[in-house]
């Protein structure tokens, strides 16, 4: 059912509904246990005329073993969920794993720019592919995202990837996956930043090595027109460069151009250059 | 809203010359300017029920937007993200710190815990009407925030910088401090109340009042202010420097200025986990009353029972990051509250345990308090249960923040705060009142809100399965969550709501009619043990004719060889 509502698209999207498993499945046994107890016993110890209830202290070992036993026992399928939460946690958050490849995670009031490094793979190189509201990866290769946040915190994430991570000002934050499962997802702002925080969306598309070669082909060729405007820049260092981004300062006027139903693209600050939330070189 | 309101207004009136007063100086003096504990009980009581009309109006709101995006919500108007954002964060704020902190704690304590323990009145009574007033001070800030220009605060209730702490971002210059200022007045007021119990409770008890002979609900509702008194230190600190970074333009939690915003969510929920539980406790503790007299049986091993709550208390102060798995805290502090937040559950499950064990071997009468406490019981189990998927960090990662968080945690306070909230109101009604209840009325209530919340949250808890995020005003903008079967369990937990209200109005109903012509209690129509019931219904100035004195335990019911199947403590053989 859970594979039904939201496909598991990362490499990992899997451990971590194992561990959801694991937990409905312990967690539900007590739940049952207890339900089942509490109906049987309304029923069986309803008030009937002429009867009178028993004296229980519960405080003689006999009786107490009927909180002591199940209590020993909660401990331990609480043991199996701790250990299952670190494995799975450590997979996903606590290790990294060297990457193939890196893309910057730029979030702001309210939108999101993700940077890819080019043909060459590194950035603040001429042939970064910056592109608004839209994200494209590689298809079989560990990407490592670095994560940014140019005013206030949002949050990273990608409920098909299983992925979440706050933004935060000030920080870069470093995460892995690694997706097989091409096709196109939801990236979502999960943590309030604003009114505009219900629009804030992005779509990420998982392109097989041949489109994606194609995607960087197409977005490599820039016009030598542009090569001069001012790129909206990446933060190299945020913290300190951070407030002096004027795309950073929502101001007064930005944000009252977030209707109902409006296209995410319409209230995005973000590079004032574009135009056109579609993909754009970063010439520099 | 409008009671207290004017009530307040006229302090300095009345003050100044008693002469232009509206109200006689008798009924001044009775109703708003009283230290009589139980008085005091009843303001809270009435606040807290006006405030839950409010911010049940704003969940009536905003769910109404969500499961019909964009079109004109009937009684409100068109929901813009701004007011949605706006309709959340204060339907947060005034359910858990203007509806079940005054209900749960301030209300029942003040009314309960003297006549519980046997005295006339609390310790400091004066302190007791200054902490209303506060509360009432900061009730009216609160509200007062949702008509300045550019409307009330919209940046959660849990207020994370930096867009809580710059106009800049959160867009509402005037809305956001008073927030904060109703918030830390708020907190203020309940420090000094708590003061008021945990010394009441030390030191008034009747001759006889052992620590082991007093009622669970004292101990929970004690056990809960110090827990409070505790937690919420760092954070009326951390709301003072916020308060700072909105209009003195400090950095507090500015990053761009050396501040950090992780600073305020550590303060914020080192509070705010303490606090599930300073709710929780006291609506346990009456569901203990209440289960023990309708079941006509002793609770199973009171002793276990305080150590479970004395041990749930100490652990809450060790598990607040749970909140902030994916906040970016270091990645290796996920484990360490993992460990500790399953630990949690342990007391709590045993707690649960202990409840069902009282169940067992009693003669159950079904009567409206009781169908209460018991669904207090059912309901609580699916938010606890669904916890422990939060509380563990692997799972966590895909859970965070989506309506399976707020479908959890609305069966943990929903229960809390209004079934608990209701089985006190239907089981003390006769003593607080002098006057029953109406059963029918109550039993039709009990079940028009026990399946329609199951009706809000279950859809929900589905939703966040297939990953809705919070506090998004409208999904039509993501494609994924635009589904129509998702746009279908957000118009069933709408109409559920819907439904949901309008048996409030039964209660409403009942409430009012029972407090002027319901049928005159008796001393003590539960036949129960606790000392409340061997005063006068309701009980006069000064509670008791002749004070009483303490023989035994609160909960002997059925005990073998007595004519009666229940024993009052302070009956002398």
């Amino acid at each position: 059912m859970f594979e039904s509502l939201v496909p598991r698209a990362s490499s990992f999207a899997g451990d971590i509904d194992d561990q959801i498993w694991l937990i409905a499945i312990l967690a539900g046994f007590w739940f049952c246990v207890a339900t089942g107890v509490f109906f049987w016993s309304l029923f069986r110890y309803r008030h009937r005329p002429g009867e009178r209830s028993q004296y229980i202290t519960g405080e003689k070992p006999e009786e107490k073993r009927w909180i002591t036993i199940p209590h020993n026992l909660i401990l331990i399928c609480d043991v199996f969920i701790v250990v299952g939460a670190i494995r799975v946690w450590y997979h996903v958050k606590q290790q990294l794993p060297p990457p193939e490849r890196t893309i910057r995670v730029i979030s702001q009031q309210w939108a999101w720019t993700f940077v890819d490094p080019g043909v060459d793979g590194q950035f603040d190189t001429d042939d970064d592919i910056k592109t608004i509201d839209e994200m494209h990866m590689k298809s079989g290769t560990l990407y490592h995202y670095k994560l940014y946040s140019r005013d206030v915190l949002h949050s990273f994430s990608i409920p098909a990837f299983r992925v979440k991570h706050d933004a935060i000002p000030g920080r870069i934050i470093t995460g892995w996956f690694k997706s097989d499962r091409p096709g196109a997802y939801d990236i979502q702002c999960n943590e309030i930043c604003g009114i505009g925080h219900g629009i804030m969306g992005a779509r990420l598309y998982v392109d097989t090595p041949q489109d994606f070669d194609a995607w960087i082909k197409k977005n490599t060729a820039a016009p030598p027109a542009l090569a001069v405007t001012p790129a909206t820049p990446a933060p190299a260092q945020p913290g300190a460069a951070a407030p002096a981004q004027p795309a950073a300062q929502p101001g007064a006027a930005a944000p009252v151009a977030a209707p109902t139903g409006s296209v995410p693209a319409a209230a995005a600050p973000a590079a004032p250059a574009t135009p056109q939330p579609s993909t754009q070189p970063n010439a520099r | 809203m409008a009671e207290p309101a004017t009530a307040h207004a006229q302090h300095p009136h009345n003050g100044a010359g008693h002469d232009h007063a509206h109200h006689d100086e008798g009924f001044f003096k009775k109703y708003l300017w009283s230290t009589d504990h139980k008085m005091i009980g009843f303001q809270y009581l009435f606040t807290g029920m006006l405030m839950a009309i409010i911010g049940g109006y704003f969940a009536y709101a905003f769910r109404m937007q969500l499961a019909y995006p964009g079109a004109s919500v009937p009684g409100y108007g068109a929901v813009s993200p701004s007011d949605y954002l706006m309709l959340v964060t204060n339907h947060g704020t005034i359910m858990i710190f203007w509806v079940a902190m005054p209900v749960l704690i301030a209300a029942f304590g003040n009314f309960l815990i003297p006549l519980m323990i046997g005295c006339d009145d609390m310790v400091f009574p004066r302190l007791n009407r200054l902490s209303y007033q506060l509360f009432l001070l900061s009730a009216i800030v609160l509200l007062i925030s949702f008509f300045v220009p550019n409307g009330g605060f919209s940046g959660a209730w849990t207020a994370y910088p930096p867009l809580s702490s710059q106009a800049a971002y959160h867009l509402t210059p005037l809305g956001a401090p008073l927030w904060l200022l109703a918030v830390a007045l708020e907190f203020v007021a309940f420090l000094i109340g708590g003061i008021n119990f945990v010394t009441t409770v030390m030191n008034s008890r009747a001759p006889g009042m052992t620590p082991m002979r007093i009622p669970m609900v004292v101990w929970m509702i004690v056990i809960a202010s110090i827990l409070f008194m505790a937690s919420v230190g760092p954070l009326v600190a951390g709301a003072v420097l916020l308060l700072f970074d909105q209009v003195l333009g400090t950095h507090v939690y500015d990053p761009n200025h050396g501040g950090d915003p992780l600073l305020w969510q550590h303060l914020f929920w080192f509070f705010g986990h303490p606090e599930v539980y300073v709710v929780l406790l006291p609506a346990m503790g009456i569901v203990a009353e209440i289960i023990t007299v309708f079941a006509r049986k002793k609770l199973f091993a009171y002793k276990t029972v305080l150590y479970t709550a004395i041990a749930t208390g100490i652990i809450s102060f060790f598990v607040w990051a749970h909140h902030q798995f994916v906040a970016g805290i270091d990645p290796r502090m996920a484990n360490i509250f993992t460990v500790t937040t399953l630990i949690i559950s342990i007391p709590i499950a045993e707690m649960v345990f202990v409840y069902l064990a009282t169940l067992i071997g009693g003669s159950i009468r079904f009567t409206t308090p009781m169908l209460w406490a018991l669904g207090f019981l059912g309901a609580f189990l699916i938010g606890g249960v669904t916890g422990i998927f939060l509380g563990s960090s692997g799972s966590d990662i895909y859970f965070h923040d989506t309506y399976f968080v707020v479908a959890h945690f609305h069966f943990t306070f929903f229960p809390i705060a209004f079934i608990g909230s209701f089985a006190a109101i239907t089981y003390w009604f006769p003593k607080m009142f002098g006057r029953m209840m109406n059963e029918t009325l109550g039993k039709i209530h009990f079940w028009g809100t026990i399946l329609p919340v199951n009706g809000i949250f279950l859809p929900l808890f589905l939703a966040g399965l297939a990953g809705d995020h919070r506090r998004i005003y409208s999904y039509m903008n993501f494609p994924d969550s635009a589904k129509p079967f998702l746009q279908d369990l957000r118009i069933m937990a709408t109409i559920s709501l819907c439904v949901l209200i309008a048996f409030q109005f039964v209660f409403l109903y009942n409430f009012i009619t029972s407090l002027l012509r319901g049928p005159k209690a008796s001393k003590n129509p539960w036949n129960a043990n606790t000392l409340e019931w061997t005063a006068e219904s309701p009980p006069p100035h000064g509670n008791f004719a002749e004070m009483p004195t303490v023989h035994r335990g609160p909960y002997e019911y059925g005990m073998p060889g007595r004519d009666q199947d229940f024993w009052p403590q302070n009956a002398a053989n």
